[in-house]
């Protein structure tokens, strides 16, 4: 009965993911090649700039290499400029739906996680993407990493009410 | 060949950067997706082992194309380093290398020092910390955080979200704490 119950409750209130798929229609398999596409290019991009490396990590850290800061600083300028146009023209998606946004609520989460995030970053060199382009370019311990940061957020979800949020 | 020989440089970070903000509409408009990685990792939690938790229990079928897109990012990183990989040794702030040498840090060839990295550190105290606790304080951090670098600092700063701000200062409080502070006192321990 119980998790009949909040499973409706789950999806409608707490499911604010980052990264929601809020496309109406339903997508077949072949359609969702192109996010594998624009995740290749992705991984090129962040092995190509060197964003996988442990050092430029820690030289950002230090404050000995501009290079981080302007990728990170030049993607979210072009980021900002986009969704400015997409909102500013009502750009449509491919198949016609209107771009949705989502505004994000102040938690203390994003402060007490933030820094435990920000803890861990500068020890394994690496945040959830770089993760993935780290294991394909055969570092293979990083799969330990990618495994225990899988159980942390596991972990996040079994104490998620005991937390503050 | 010309292009394949520039194409392996490092790329700079004005190339770099606005090819990843691009993902940002290119995701939207390809299928209204917002931008973010953490969640493929609560996915993974919801497909394989929900557990009951309520965090975990809803319809991660829907989701599917955060996870092919994360296996994209892993395919990229083996094609990018495996065909177009630089030739010469990474280029380190004479600076950084100081500071990690005196840490006890004596590989700097490749992008990630081996002296860290290596898999046969898998089973010890190096592994433990660098691999089981660090993943897991950013498994855990950016869920608590309801997001990573992509989520708030990209796809969130983009949509000028007030909190995404607040995060990204604490992730990189958090660094900068965490390579000032907790760095010298781990390296001790090696």
């Amino acid at each position: 009965m119980k998790s009949t119950f909040e499973t409706p409750i789950v999806e409608k209130e707490e499911f604010v993911c980052e990264a929601p798929n809020d496309m109406k229609t339903s997508e077949s398999s072949l359609s969702n090649l192109k996010y594998l596409i624009v995740g290749i290019m992705f991984g090129i991009v962040f092995v190509k700039a060197e964003i996988i490396s442990w050092f430029r990590i820690q030289e950002m850290f230090r404050l000995q290499s501009f290079h981080m800061y302007g990728v990170i600083g030049s993607a979210v300028v072009v980021g900002m400029i986009s969704v400015f146009l997409i909102k500013k023209f009502n750009i449509k998606t491919l198949s016609g739906e209107t771009v949705e946004f989502h505004p994000k609520k102040f938690q203390q989460g994003q402060i007490y996680g933030g820094l435990l995030f920000g803890l861990g970053w500068a020890i394994t060199g690496a945040c959830p993407g770089p993760l993935f382009a780290q294991i394909g370019s055969g570092f293979v311990a990083v799969i330990v990493t990618l495994l225990s940061a899988i159980a942390g957020t596991w972990t996040y979800g079994y104490f998620k009410e005991k937390l503050p949020n | 060949m010309e292009l394949l020989e520039f194409i392996k440089q490092p790329w700079p970070w004005y190339v770099a950067g606005p090819l990843i903000g691009l993902t940002v509409p290119t995701l939207l408009l390809i299928g209204n997706k917002s931008f973010g990685i953490s969640s493929s990792l609560r996915h993974i939690c919801a497909a394989c082992m929900p557990a009951d938790i309520p965090f975990f229990k809803y319809n991660w079928r829907k989701e599917i194309w955060n996870l092919i897109f994360v296996f994209g990012v892993l395919i990229g990183g083996f094609i990018a380093t495996n065909f177009l990989a630089n030739p010469n040794a990474i280029v380190i702030n004479p600076q950084t290398i100081k500071d990690l040498s005196t840490l006890g840090i004596k590989d700097f060839n490749g992008l990630m020092p081996s002296d860290i990295f290596a898999p046969e550190n898998i089973f010890s105290l190096k592994g433990l910390i660098f691999f089981v606790i660090g993943g897991f304080m950013v498994g855990f951090g950016t869920r608590w955080a309801g997001g990573c670098t992509s989520g708030h600092a990209i796809m969130g700063i983009s949509n000028l979200q007030v909190p995404s701000v607040i995060a990204t200062c604490c992730f990189m409080v958090g660094g900068f704490a965490s390579t000032h502070l907790l760095l010298p006192l781990i390296f001790k321990l090696f």
